[in-house]
């Protein structure tokens, strides 16, 4: 049976009344970025009358957001790569090996889920002032990879353990090392897990703040979200300008998504529900 | 066939290498600064320097030293607040709309994005987006309000020291609605579907079904998303930061815990003598808060799961 049309109408009703609250506020982003300050404030709620590139023409010019994107790229591509091979070979030794400090290791990992990392922030400065990375990119990858692992290894070696013990067998008595094994076999059956172990990583690094925030310190060297906060105060009263930033800093991740939605929201579940 | 033996035990010997890059990086740099920040508290500094071992002493500053007492009990409430409002907002309104999405209405897919997209924005980002919605006289919310004639309600709603706080955990909800609502929907698709239909022809329906058949069957995504929803607020920092500084402007309304260790070991809101070691103590204290009460939730699940 089906339920009552009007529950159905307050059902539909507040569906879409949310889903306008949650886009509302990016898409207002997008279109006042394309209009001038005075349009703004003259007709906040209005469209752009046309489509003023002004915004981003001074932005471009004033702010070296070709570098902050390398950066963003670089930190962010490293680490999710660290995080994939150091996790995919520590997840298939826990899943697939009985040593006695098996369960010790594994729970040393799942410690790292509960532990507010940001508290040693200080410590972790001062680590890297004596590695000599303070205001560099490997700073942050170093960071991100480490952030990255706990989780990388418990959906990792969770997936390990559902694939089939025979493949492995059977190639190991052809005469495989454990390296070819993993490389040759395993990981290309491990796919849809890597790609969750990307996409929730790379999120993270790349739209992370507090880390370049302490660590890096110029300005050719920061990453998006910490190039964008000098605009803010260069700006302040700059909305259109203010727009064009907000927009260019996450046009990347939006457009992403948008291309990628269905595995996006899967890895990202995935990753929650343990 | 005879050296096969040996081969396999080769290969035995080499995999002890596996979990040793992992391990390094994840031993450097997350277990050893959290350890070195129990040590730090312990010491006096001068600046960067490490000088003497001076015991529990900037616990007790923190706790009996002018402005930093004031200060903790201060962010320490603001933490609390901002639990409960985004465990009722933000997680109300995911669960809600999780058992929408969940009821395939048309569009559903459609919806799904929409409500997990603020996800993807950088904090700082949604931070500097809803400053501008929420000025107090350009900003969208107050030029709204005032054209529907509810132009009493317009507010400086950053600036009051009454409402900025709010303000900014619903912007943090609005943030992070799609993510507690995918993991309650990961949550009621595990649900048997023969249980909901069994119900259902009994006559369960609405709220009732929802209280007397879906909560009870949803404990675990429940306690899942509570123990996220509490590190997180206990940790928050970043969207106060862009949107009020590290002052938690007007007059700490704003402050938390987060931002008032981030303004003591990195901000200089005291002589620098203390401030590491200060700061530090503060750290200990924030992970021993975060640490017993997220083994609380553990063991609950735990006897949840028991049961």
């Amino acid at each position: 049976m089906r339920p009552s049309l009007s529950f159905r109408i307050i059902q539909h009703t507040t569906g879409y009344l949310f889903a306008i609250l949650s886009l509302y506020p990016v898409f207002l982003m997008v279109s006042s970025s394309f209009k001038t300050t005075l349009e703004i404030f003259k007709e906040p709620l209005a469209l752009p009358k046309k489509l003023s590139f002004a915004a981003y023409e001074k932005l471009l010019d004033q702010l070296p957001f070709g570098t902050y994107l390398w950066n963003s790229v670089f930190v962010s591509v490293i680490s999710v790569v660290i995080i994939l091979i150091s996790c995919s070979l520590a997840a298939y030794y826990i899943a697939r090996t009985s040593f006695k400090w098996n369960g010790a290791l594994m729970f040393i990992f799942l410690l790292g889920m509960m532990i507010p990392i940001k508290l040693g922030i200080v410590p972790m400065f001062l680590l890297m002032r004596d590695l000599n990375l303070t205001n560099s990119p490997w700073s942050l990858i170093a960071i991100y990879s480490a952030m990255g692992i706990p989780l990388g290894v418990m959906i990792l070696s969770g997936f390990f353990r559902t694939l089939p013990k025979e493949l492995e067998e059977a190639a190991k008595i052809d005469g495989c090392t454990d390296m070819q094994i993993l490389r040759r076999i395993i990981l290309p059956l491990m796919r849809p897990a890597l790609g969750t172990v990307m996409i929730i990583n790379f999120v993270t690094a790349w739209n992370d703040f507090f880390f370049p925030l302490i660590f890096i310190q110029s300005e050719l060297k920061k990453t998006i979200p910490v190039g964008m906060m000098s605009l803010f105060g260069e700006y302040a009263s700059d909305w259109s300008t203010l727009f064009a930033g907000l927009t260019l800093a996450s046009l990347p991740m939006i457009v992403m998504f948008i291309i990628a939605s269905r595995q996006f929201m899967d890895g990202m579940t995935a990753g929650a529900v343990k | 066939m005879a050296d096969k033996p040996k081969r396999l035990q080769r290969n035995r010997w080499s995999i002890h290498l596996f979990p040793i890059p992992a391990l390094a990086i994840y031993l450097l740099f997350i277990i050893y600064p959290i350890c070195a920040a129990f040590s730090y508290s312990l010491y006096d500094w001068k600046g960067i320097k490490k000088l003497e071992f001076i015991g529990f002493q900037n616990f007790k500053n923190l706790f009996t030293l002018e402005p930093f007492n004031t200060m903790f009990w201060n962010a320490l409430e603001h933490n609390v607040i901002y639990f409960v409002v985004q465990m009722v907002v933000q997680n109300g309104i995911a669960f809600l709309l999780a058992y929408l999405v969940f009821q395939k209405i048309k569009g559903s897919g459609f919806l799904k994005v929409a409500y997990f997209l603020p996800r993807l924005l950088s904090v700082i980002v949604v931070g500097f987006l809803w400053k501008l919605i929420l000025n107090p006289t350009y900003g969208t919310i107050n030029v709204l309000l005032d054209k529907l004639g509810l132009d009493s309600w317009t507010m400086p709603w950053l600036g009051d020291p009454s409402t900025a706080l709010i303000s900014i955990i619903l912007v943090n909800s609005w943030f992070g609605v799609g993510l507690s609502l995918l993991i309650f929907l990961a949550g009621l698709q595990s649900i048997p579907t023969e249980v909901v239909e069994a119900s259902r022809l009994d006559g369960v329906r609405g709220f009732r079904m929802i209280r007397t058949i879906i909560l009870p069957l949803m404990i675990q995504p429940i306690i899942m998303v509570t123990v996220l929803t509490f590190i997180q607020s206990f940790e928050a920092f970043e969207l106060i930061y862009a949107m009020q500084g590290s002052m938690g402007e007007p007059y700490y309304s704003t402050d938390t815990m987060a931002v008032f260790f981030y303004r003591t070991a990195f901000g200089g809101s005291s002589s620098d003598s203390v401030a590491i070691g200060l700061g530090s103590a503060l750290a200990v204290v924030m992970f021993a808060i975060i640490a017993i009460i997220s083994a609380a939730f553990l063991a609950l699940t735990r006897k949840v799961n028991q049961e």
